[in-house]
């Protein structure tokens, strides 16, 4: 079996009283598609956060690479390629399509102070720029971009959302429900665009309301309850599981 | 083709501008000219703080930073006898330096907390102005500070070659400001400004990318700071209070902040309506209440600051046989 790329060990978070995740453990396989699911206030945007460097974990540890990063700053995290995403529409409104994704670029276009204001950073950022385009044109958005960000539809600007993440270099993509919201047929686009970014090399770990997208879409699902791990298994394994249905519907013993 | 034919319009435009100001002081009183000399000092003030604003934190002890800028080089050049072109750079870089270390108190706080917080720092500084006599010469502050050196026949004492030497400064300055929004530090700033987690979440340090803004004002403020003082000859607490802070925000707000030039704009329309036409009719005193006035009336009427005139004036130049207009209005001014 391959190393996994993350690897969350015992983690847990509490606020205050509340023990928003308790014990967690789970390991993601590069290159594949893995979903955290389970009914609301199961605790996995918090997981999402602790791992993203939002929150530090209360206890237990996250690995990444090999190397524990609990506890790190989101942008350090995002220099060595953990990039997430946020939920609903997170975008600079106020910028152009292109330069979204030129923002994006931040940790490859690194220049120093005097060759910015001298332009000597010409090159880098042609190149920047250039990856932007690229990015834009594996997005289908080449033709909005000089379109203001906020003038975008929506189902656009959770494309653009992506692009800016992935033009971060990412390792590893955490997507926080990138379906809320949308319509079928932009839910089923959606799916491919991240079946192409895994198929690019990326791995992808995504929190995820819609379980039809989960279950077409990911490779390994990890499902929580208050807190805690439930199971994890391919989508075939968890959508048996006698646990993940009482979860999420009740037993029977509690609907008679 | 229209391409070209806008650059030859701003070369136009630059240039006649460039021979104006060249000119400018050869059309002025005594008076008028060392409120010319002011008005340029004001202007990379004010640039400098729509720097600082780019970010979307609003401080109100940019004036105290002149101040400390002011103070450093009259001490480095009066206590320590460094030559006094290199004090203003030493007075600037001490400016910077106080940002740097201001930064680390202040940007735990943002919005309505920042700008409580930086009233605050401002006030500090002006009290160990006030309370240690050396070196900063208490209340009466600091006085006989040397001027700048003459060059050969030219005396710095006479203010149209005092006004020369800042219009050459502050343009340098300006360059430097506006080559830095331009560059990649223009769009992080910006974006932090907007999306402070997203721009977190691609990589962006915010707190080094807000504590370069903060520094890069805060160098060009001791800078302006330098250039007053080495001129009047005098510093004192009171001249950098919180009154003076509320000018630079009017000035700054009235011109707009959305573009490089507009709170020039702001800087130099007010001191028109100021020091020209109320000391004319003698009204000088009343300036507080003119400023507060105006205030009122641009942010009614003129929310967008005097800078949003111009693309309707060029719009209605070039006008009705060009294209309708393409974008609301809206989603052009952030």
């Amino acid at each position: 079996m391959t190393q996994p790329i993350l690897e969350v060990c015992d983690l847990s978070r509490n606020f205050g009283g509340l023990l928003a995740v308790n014990q967690l453990s789970f390991s993601v396989i590069p290159g594949t598609i893995h979903g955290i699911i389970g009914p609301n206030g199961a605790g996995k945007t918090t997981t999402f956060n602790v791992i993203s460097g939002f929150y530090a974990p209360s206890s237990g540890h996250v690995t990444y690479l090999g190397k524990d990063i609990s506890g790190i700053r989101t942008d350090r995290l995002a220099e060595i390629g953990l990039i997430r995403t946020f939920q609903g529409t997170t975008l600079f409104n106020e910028f152009s399509v292109i330069d979204n994704v030129r923002l994006g670029c931040h940790v490859s276009a690194k220049s120093g102070f005097l060759s910015r204001l001298l332009g000597a950073d010409r090159e880098s950022e042609a190149v920047a720029t250039k990856k932007a385009e690229d990015l834009l044109a594996f997005f289908n958005l080449s033709d909005l971009r000089d379109e203001e960000a906020s003038n975008l539809p929506h189902g656009h600007q959770r494309a653009l959302g992506m692009a800016v993440a992935l033009a971060a270099d990412p390792k590893i993509l955490l997507l926080d429900e990138p379906f809320t919201g949308m319509n079928p047929e932009e839910t089923a686009r959606m799916m491919t665009l991240t079946r192409d970014i895994r198929d690019r090399g990326i791995t992808v770990m995504l929190v995820e309301h819609d379980m039809q997208a989960v279950m077409g879409l990911c490779d390994m699902i990890t499902v929580m309850n208050f807190g805690s791990l439930l199971t994890e298994g391919t989508p075939k394994e968890v959508r048996t599981n006698p646990g993940v249905i009482e979860a999420y519907l009740g037993s029977a013993h509690h609907a008679s | 083709m229209s391409d070209s034919k806008t650059t030859i319009t701003v070369w136009i435009f630059a240039l006649t501008l460039l021979a104006g100001l060249l000119v400018l002081p050869q059309l002025l009183s005594y008076s008028q000219r060392e409120i010319a000399v002011f008005l340029i000092i004001n202007v990379l003030l004010v640039v400098s703080y729509r720097l600082m604003t780019l970010t979307g934190e609003w401080s109100l002890g940019h004036v105290v930073i002149m101040g400390v800028g002011a103070y450093a080089s009259a001490l480095f050049s009066k206590r320590l006898g460094v030559p006094v072109p290199l004090s203003m750079f030493l007075g600037a870089s001490t400016a910077g330096l106080t940002a740097v270390v201001l930064s680390f108190p202040l940007f735990r706080m943002k919005g309505f907390y920042f700008l409580i917080g930086s009233f605050a720092a401002g006030e500090v500084i002006r009290l160990i102005w006030k309370y240690f006599t050396f070196p900063f010469g208490g209340a009466k502050g600091l006085n006989l500070i040397p001027s700048f050196p003459d060059i050969g026949w030219i005396s710095f004492f006479d203010p149209v070659n005092y006004y020369y030497l800042c219009l050459i400064v502050v343009s340098v300055s300006l360059f430097i400001l506006y080559r830095v929004e331009r560059s990649r530090f223009g769009l992080t700033f910006h974006a932090l400004h907007w999306q402070d987690k997203l721009a977190e979440s691609v990589g962006v340090n915010t707190f080094r990318y807000r504590m370069l803004a903060f520094t890069l004002a805060s160098f060009f403020a001791g800078l302006s700071g330098a250039l007053y003082a080495h001129y009047i000859g005098t510093v004192n607490p009171t001249r950098f209070d919180v009154e003076e802070m509320v000018y630079v925000l009017i000035w700054a707000i009235v011109g707009g902040t959305a573009t490089f030039y507009g709170p020039i704009v702001g800087v130099v329309a007010l001191t028109i309506v100021n020091d020209v036409l109320l000391r004319a009719l003698g009204f000088d005193t009343i300036r507080p209440m003119i400023y507060g006035a105006v205030l009122i009336a641009s942010v009614l009427f003129m929310p967008d600051g005097l800078e949003s005139i111009f693309p309707k004036l060029k719009r209605l130049m070039m006008g009705r046989k060009t294209e309708p207009a393409t974008k609301s209005e809206a989603g052009e001014i952030p």
